[in-house]
């Protein structure tokens, strides 16, 4: 009832602040990136070492669209680049989502797992991904196969994690309420517990993307020589530093991009939790 | 034969941190006829939800068993409908489909489901509401949603753990009115955990009132006023007096509480 009251001569004040919020948006990235154009013309830096966001931004269309070539061999070719970036990310990543979460659950449910499988996982959780690399190249070469190794072990460890979490704080009188009605164990598994660590399990999966892009880009510098990651990494042999960062920007567009997505795809499946944030924030 | 015998019931549970035992239910004896509407009455944390937890198969008696339709309780299962004092409802699902929750895990077809599911939802009020999610919903018309789920499983005895504690004063009237005609037309049993003896009193045909912990049943009485029963009446009031006397004579403190 209060809350009734209080939003509707609300609203049209909740209308105008959003039109200020959006622009307050655009302040700071406005202002760096004029500063940034200022002070790579001033002269001060030789534009090799610091290329102005003008020059970046004509030798990203030149990768995107290939329109007069300043980036040689890469122009027009940001496509392929970027697709082998993403499939190497999208194979590491749902490796990942699967198993972390197959093991999450069992872990996260049955104490004979977690006795026997969880100590090992630990155990392999603090080594950084990235010292696999010289045993992911002597195992798979050089190619997708370890690219996407590397990207497994970045994305698994925060979905198993997660998704432990998320089934440990089950609330236990659902279970119970599941037990009640008759649920056999596989049931109680599929269909309470594992949507009750759903939003567990998407922060997840969240964090697990962008662990993927980081690991792809640094695989690709290393071990592959195609995608985003390469291209960057060839571009500083090269001198191109314009290219480095359009090779940044890209890397940090499609990021974005996909945590985007995997936020549209958890709006869709948790679309019951958005009620009860709101009837939280109202009480 | 009774629907539920509660054959020499004793629950220990362990406190490692303390290093001891605690005695919570002892040597709990009793009978519920079928069809009866039982409230068990006690102080807080004399063990009447641990016994109807023990009734539901969700927590082991130390000793003792607790036989349903003369079948031991092993484990939960759809013959006994339980309510709990929170709705626990699955928060991803909708009224009709928490309702229609053991269909589905039977396997039985959305329509069909949704069909028989429906008939609960009127039962219980909640027609137009069928399809809102628990967060849209009020506590009282989620413990609606509950019983709905409860009584579709169409058990042979519901176990109700203090359904209405958190509801306000007024729904709670509401929903005790609701429960009692629900009973009556439908004839089953009814485990009814509560504190308050007003509660018991009007719900209740029969009212097993439990000592502090250790739990033991300090008295069963038969209480078959007519409905709806009228808490301001003298034969009200006589029983009340009567019950609550067999709390002060148990702990002068407990009877504040009720």
């Amino acid at each position: 009832m209060t809350s009734a009251i209080e939003v509707s001569p609300a609203k049209p004040v909740a209308r105008t602040f959003r039109v200020s919020q959006a622009l307050e948006r655009f302040v700071v990235p406005v202002l760096l990136i004029a500063g940034w154009e200022t002070f790579a013309r001033s002269g001060y830096l030789p534009p090799a070492l610091l290329p102005a966001p003008s020059a970046v931004l004509h030798a990203l269309g030149d990768w995107v669209f290939g329109f007069d070539e300043t980036t040689q061999t890469y122009s027009g070719h940001w496509a392929r680049d970027a697709l082998a970036s993403g499939l190497r990310v999208f194979g590491g990543f749902a490796l990942a989502s699967v198993l972390g979460i197959l093991a999450g659950v069992a872990i996260g449910w049955s104490r004979l797992f977690e006795k026997t499988l969880e100590p090992t996982l630990q155990m392999l959780r603090p080594i950084p991904p990235v010292s696999w690399i010289p045993l992911a190249i002597i195992w798979f070469g050089i190619a997708n196969k370890p690219a996407i190794f590397l990207v497994f072990l970045g994305a698994f460890f925060p979905v198993l994690m997660n998704t432990i979490h998320g089934v440990k704080t089950v609330d236990h009188n659902l279970v119970h309420a599941g037990a009640m009605m008759g649920a056999t164990e596989r049931q109680l598994l599929a269909s309470i517990v594992f949507p009750a660590a759903l939003p567990s399990i998407f922060s997840g999966l969240r964090i697990a993307i962008g662990s993927a892009w980081m690991l792809t880009v640094t695989a690709e510098m290393v071990a592959v020589k195609s995608g985003l990651g390469y291209v960057l990494w060839d571009s500083y042999y090269f001198l191109r530093y314009d290219l480095v960062l359009a090779a940044m920007i890209s890397i940090g567009l499609l990021g974005y991009l996909s945590d985007l997505g995997l936020k549209a795809i958890m709006g869709r499946v948790l679309h019951w939790q958005r009620t009860t944030t709101v009837q939280g924030r109202a009480g | 034969m009774a629907a539920i015998e509660l054959r020499n019931i004793v629950k220990i549970f362990a406190d490692p941190k303390r290093g001891r035992e605690l005695l919570t239910l002892d040597n709990i004896d009793l009978d519920i006829d079928a069809n009866d509407f039982v409230c068990l009455l006690g102080p807080s944390g004399c063990g009447k939800s641990t016994l109807l937890n023990i009734i539901a198969g969700f927590e082991n008696s130390t000793s003792g068993q607790a036989l349903v339709d003369g079948v031991i309780v092993e484990r939960p299962g759809s013959d006994r409908g339980v309510v709990f004092q929170q709705p626990t409802l699955m928060p991803w699902l909708t009224a009709i489909d928490n309702v229609a929750f053991s269909l589905k895990l039977k396997g039985v077809a959305k329509q069909e489901r949704h069909r028989r599911a429906m008939e609960f939802i009127d039962l219980v009020g909640l027609r137009g509401f069928e399809h809102h999610h628990p967060a849209e919903l009020s506590g009282g018309m989620n413990q609606r949603v509950g019983i709905a789920r409860a009584l579709l499983m169409n058990p042979r005895v519901i176990l109700m753990d203090e359904p209405f504690a958190a509801l306000d004063a007024q729904t709670k009237l509401e929903m005790q009115e609701e429960l009692v005609a629900i009973w009556q037309k439908h004839r089953c049993t009814i485990v009814f955990v509560t504190h308050s003896v007003d509660e018991a009193l009007v719900l209740g045909n029969k009212i097993v009132v439990m000592t502090r912990r250790p739990g033991r049943i300090r008295e069963s009485v038969t209480f078959d006023l007519p409905r709806p029963r009228d808490i301001t009446s003298p034969e009200f009031n006589d029983a009340k007096r009567r019950v609550l006397a067999l709390i002060r004579e148990e702990s002068t403190r407990s009877a504040q509480v009720a």
